[in-house]
């Protein structure tokens, strides 16, 4: 199904990113924090791919993975026709203006002591060798198109607020006309208000240059509102890759579900009479992974094979993808699969 | 109800100031409310509305200086709160009032144990000898629901993760059985699923222990989920009140209405770009002398500029009882097929 026309921007195939652990006198290596473990999609051209999952989960590394401001572990991270994650420093360089990231925190990632025209223009000075008007020209036409006033041009970035600092943080990223931008959390930092201003600011320019996005975040309200994929992360895996209508609607995974079910809803009245799935206790460390599906140890419909074998990530109807025993894709997994909505939910309180 | 029974709390024009190197930064201004014996009271408002710092300074939270108190009155079962000496209140904040922070991460000390940490104010306010101590702390964190509670009592608040660290906080809070317990978004740095833990065990707690509960968040999803009347605030001035329904059904300030359409939903059709509130909240040199939301509104006019609106009634019952606002403009009624029970 991925070769189906037209073909994706972006292929990332069982990606993985161990960060070794270190211990002892000798710094001996001892094992491994699995931080992303095994995770595959691919994103069309245009389209917006939500990443969601709880903090911990590797949503994040898999962005700064793909970007290779990590050194992946393993696996293939194929952008525009080239395997990123193979590139060599050199090549991976040229490279670089095809793809951007805008960071969560815009106070940490703006420099303090530069003005917004050499922060914006930094990307210009590295890859291109343009006159020094010129990139001033450029300059403005990325404070227009994000909404910057052009007279705080020499201004620095204490001086604006939380809002206007991750507007710096998206032209920056736009400088060098990327095709695809990895935007981690950009949104979490930010007060509802303004929030709504950059998801907005997000999409036109989506719209107008034909960005492809990967927006990461944990933030299901906003995932839905932007994203046309989503892909629900768990324990550096993938539990589940669906539409975003088809996940919303209904999620098929058990975490997935749990995880919507545990969204507030800004309404009183649904609010009283929603069903809302608890999950007990917390997410294992990634160190120490659980031996079956890494959701088994608070999955309420978790049974014997869930504890011994990982699930993989099977499409279990046309474009939804699950990574889940209930979901096997063999003639006894499909007949387990249609009785779901009847399975009893253990850890249902109300 | 609200009308018969007695409020557990009273706050009446409270006013707080800030002395800064700019001069005076007004942060509550002429707040008041009452909380009843069992109820939620949610606070809502972006960062800067002022929602923390009124709850902080009507416990005497806030470092004094650069905070002053500028007048007002709260009563907590009979004492005026702001009268009272720093003993006093010292006394009044672990045993009659509780107080749950924003971040577990960092409102518990590193180098003490759960254990010493949660007996401190049961022997302090209580008396209690070290055994009732540990037995009341091993109650508390069953309460809580946390597992293994009396080996627990021994570890660190590292070993501990957001989750349960909060559910120490909260346990912390309730130790002295208060009257009020203040949580100020308590579970803002949590995930979604800890969260609902979380929002659950109040709503338990709750209903188990009988006390009045103000909780101070800027999600109006998790507003709607647990409080029984809601005080919107802006400019360090409460700007709506209402019951939870009615404010999400019937909201009448822009600064309501303006906030309940920047939120997605997470069901029902799809929004097209998102409301948006232009500007930022301001950052009050001098006393209010016209609405403070006025910069940032869509139905402004003269009078918003010359004068700060009062609150007043919205559904003829007496402001702060029913439903009240501090707005001139008068919002349209709503659509009938939006107004439930």
């Amino acid at each position: 199904m991925l070769d189906a026309p037209p073909r994706p921007l972006v292929e990332v195939t069982d990606l993985k990113m161990h960060f070794p652990i270190h211990t002892g006198v000798f710094r001996r290596h001892t094992g491994d924090v699995k931080a992303v473990d095994g995770v595959s999609f691919s994103i069309l051209p245009g389209e917006t791919l939500g990443l969601v999952g709880e903090s911990g989960c590797g949503k994040s590394t898999v962005g700064r993975a793909m970007l290779r401001l990590y050194e992946p572990t393993a696996g293939r991270v194929v952008i525009d026709g080239d395997d990123v994650a193979s590139l060599s420093p050199e090549a991976l360089r040229k490279k670089r203006p095809t793809m951007q990231m805008v960071f969560q925190d815009p106070q940490a990632s703006l420099n303090p002591r530069m003005t917004l025209a050499r922060i914006i223009g930094e990307p210009l000075d590295e890859h291109t060798a343009w006159p020094k008007a010129k990139k001033l020209e450029r300059v403005y036409e990325l404070m227009d198109a994000v909404g910057l006033n052009r007279r705080f041009a020499n201004r620095y970035p204490h001086e604006f607020s939380g809002g206007q600092r991750q507007r710096i943080g998206i032209a920056r990223a736009l400088a060098l006309n990327p095709r695809f931008i990895v935007c981690d959390e950009p949104i979490a930092a930010l007060d509802v208000s303004i929030q709504a201003q950059v998801v907005n600011l997000l999409e036109d320019l989506q719209e107008k240059l034909g960005l492809t996005y990967l927006f990461i975040s944990h933030d299901l309200s906003m995932v839905r509102h932007i994203a046309d994929r989503v892909a629900v992360m768990y324990l550096g895996r993938i539990a589940e890759l669906s539409p975003r209508d088809a996940l919303y609607a209904r999620p098929l995974h058990p975490y997935a579900e749990a995880l919507l079910s545990a969204v507030n809803e800004p309404d009183p009245v649904r609010a009283a009479t929603r069903r809302r799935i608890i999950l007990k206790g917390d997410v294992p460390s990634p160190a120490n992974p659980p031996v079956g599906c890494n959701f088994c140890t608070r999955c309420p419909r978790v049974f014997g094979r869930c504890r011994v074998e990982k699930p993989p990530l099977q499409e279990v109807e046309p474009g939804r993808f699950v990574a889940c025993h209930l979901f096997d894709n063999t003639a006894a997994g499909r007949t387990g699969a249609s009785e779901v909505p009847e399975h009893n939910q253990q850890g249902v309180t109300q | 109800m609200a009308e018969r029974a007695a409020p557990v709390l009273e706050v009446k024009g409270l006013r707080t100031i800030f002395r800064t190197r700019g001069g005076e930064v007004h942060a509550v201004n002429d707040v008041s409310f009452h909380l009843n014996r069992g109820e939620v009271l949610g606070v809502v408002g972006e960062s800067g509305s002022g929602k923390s710092v009124t709850m902080m300074s009507l416990i005497g939270l806030l470092p004094a200086p650069p905070a002053e108190n500028r007048g007002g009155e709260v009563l907590l079962g009979g004492r005026d709160l702001l009268k009272l000496d720093t003993r006093a209140l010292q006394e009044v904040r672990g045993a009659r009032v509780g107080f749950v922070f924003q971040d577990p991460m960092t409102s518990l000390n590193p180098v003490f144990t759960l254990g010493d940490q949660l007996m401190e104010p049961l022997r302090k306010h209580m008396g209690m000898d070290r055994t009732a101590a540990a037995n009341r702390a091993v109650e508390l964190l069953e309460l809580v629901g946390i597992p293994d509670a009396r080996r627990r009592l021994k570890a660190y608040p590292h070993q501990f993760s957001g989750g349960m660290r909060q559910r120490v906080m909260i346990a912390i809070a309730l130790a002295c059985d208060p009257d009020v317990l203040i949580a100020d978004e308590p579970t803002t740095a949590l995930d979604v699923t800890i969260q609902a833990q979380i929002l659950e065990l109040v709503k338990e707690l709750r209903h188990k222990l009988g006390m009045a509960i103000i909780w101070i968040t800027h999600d109006l999803g998790v507003i709607a989920g647990i409080a029984d009347r809601v005080l919107v605030m802006y400019g360090g001035q409460v700007v709506e009140q209402a019951p939870v329904r009615e404010l999400f059904a019937n909201p009448q300030h822009p600064y309501t209405r303006a906030l309940l359409r920047t939120i997605p939903a997470i069901s029902g059709p799809r929004e097209g770009r998102l409301k948006v509130i232009q500007g930022q909240p301001p950052i009050l040199m001098a006393p209010p002398a016209a609405c403070p939301f006025r910069a940032r509104c869509d139905y402004r006019h003269d009078r918003c500029d010359r004068e700060n609106p009062l609150r007043r009634a919205v559904d003829g019952r007496p402001v702060g009882q029913g439903h009240d606002v501090a707005c001139h403009w008068t919002a349209p009624a709503p659509v009938a097929e939006v107004i439930h029970a």
